[in-house]
């Protein structure tokens, strides 16, 4: 795969060169002289100098053939502008674009830019997923397939333990991939019994949350 | 006629100043708050007292531009000093707040030209430039 990733930060360097090390061909640009110098002592000749939102710097780096663009400069308008034009001027099949900071996470969406990847985000996701207190986390959305994933904790007085799977009045459009216990995962089966403390992974159309919520957590007598 | 300026430097406040004159509606959004000082530079009142209305903020914060005006301006000129800022707010103002007249000042010629064709109203300086360099190095006709 011809990968080119622009932007030589830290998060730009270390995917090259970890693309690199899974013998993928890599094209890195930056747009920093000094920068440049330094990452061309390691990287040679897949590190190219200049600012990508030029379309002859992209061009020159062979753009035409990429299988994939990854913009992961510190500047999200910079981010969006090459992943734009990789994608809309030069038919580019997949980018992945970051971004700095998730109030612009809008942004990327309204111009198409997708998957837009947030650290901030990835990292409160983390937190969420260590800390339960939350209930219901979003571990991943797709959202081209209008599918999530969420994960639930079974609270000590939910209504559905002691319930096997096949009992719970799941709504439409969701389902339980896999069952967390005493730190192991497994895949239910339709006899599986549900415990208290079970973390419980499904997949759902977006926007069940609520319906969801409402089975599994404490309190609620069931819609 | 409500228009809405971003990035008010060198050419966006005096694009502000003349249509302020002209008797259209103007404000102003730019991070820096000498570019306010620049807008009363040489005027005999306040941008204010003018009728010019002024936003401190940065261009990309959707509250920001929602402060200056942007749901209900007429026109739209993306000024800063940034090519890419420029573009991608340029976008938001069209795509997501339908404003039905975007400008947008792209100093390279060749992203400019690309996103005119993408149905963005681009103004180019440095084309201008090139242009009038190749006029004025013709010999002068007599």
């Amino acid at each position: 795969m011809y990968v080119i990733v622009v932007g030589g930060g830290k998060v730009g360097w270390n995917l090259a060169r970890e693309l690199i090390s899974k013998e993928h061909e890599v094209t890195l640009i930056e747009s920093s002289r000094s920068r440049y110098l330094a990452i061309v002592e390691e990287l040679e000749h897949a590190v190219q100098y200049g600012d990508a939102t030029e379309l002859w710097v992209l061009e020159r780096a062979g753009i035409q053939r990429a299988d994939l663009v990854i913009a992961v400069t510190g500047d999200d308008e910079d981010n969006m502008l090459v992943c734009q034009v990789a994608k809309e001027k030069y038919l580019c099949d997949r980018i992945i674009a970051r971004v700095n900071n998730p109030r612009n996470y809008d942004h990327f969406k309204l111009l198409g830019i997708q998957p837009a990847v947030s650290a901030t985000d990835l990292i409160l996701r983390l937190i969420e997923h260590e800390v339960p207190r939350y209930g219901l986390v979003h571990l991943l959305a797709l959202e081209e397939e209008r599918l999530e994933i969420i994960e639930l904790e079974v609270g000590a007085d939910s209504l559905v333990i002691g319930c096997s799977v096949a009992e719970i009045d799941l709504p439409e459009g969701s389902l339980i991939i896999s069952v967390l216990r005493n730190g192991t995962g497994f895949v239910p089966k339709a006899d599986t019994v549900i415990e208290a403390g079970d973390e419980v992974l499904l997949v759902l159309d977006p926007g069940l949350e609520e319906t969801i919520t409402s089975r599994f957590s404490t309190g609620h007598p069931g819609a | 006629m409500f228009v809405l300026i971003v990035g008010a430097g060198r050419v966006g406040s005096a694009v502000a100043k003349s249509a302020l004159a002209a008797g259209y509606e103007v404000s102003v959004l730019d991070e820096d708050p000498l570019s306010h000082e620049r807008l009363d530079a040489g005027q005999q009142k306040s941008w204010e007292d003018s009728g010019g209305e002024f936003t401190l903020g940065t261009a990309l914060e959707v509250d920001a531009l929602i402060q200056a005006g942007v749901e209900r301006a007429d026109v739209f000129i993306a000024s800063t000093d940034g090519d890419n800022t420029n573009l991608i707010i340029a976008q938001i103002a069209q795509k997501r707040f339908g404003v039905p007249k975007v400008i947008v000042r792209v100093m390279d010629p060749a992203r400019a030209a690309w996103y005119r064709e993408q149905g963005l109203q681009t103004i180019s300086p440095t084309q201008h430039a090139v242009e009038m360099f190749q006029s004025a190095m013709q010999p002068e006709k007599t």
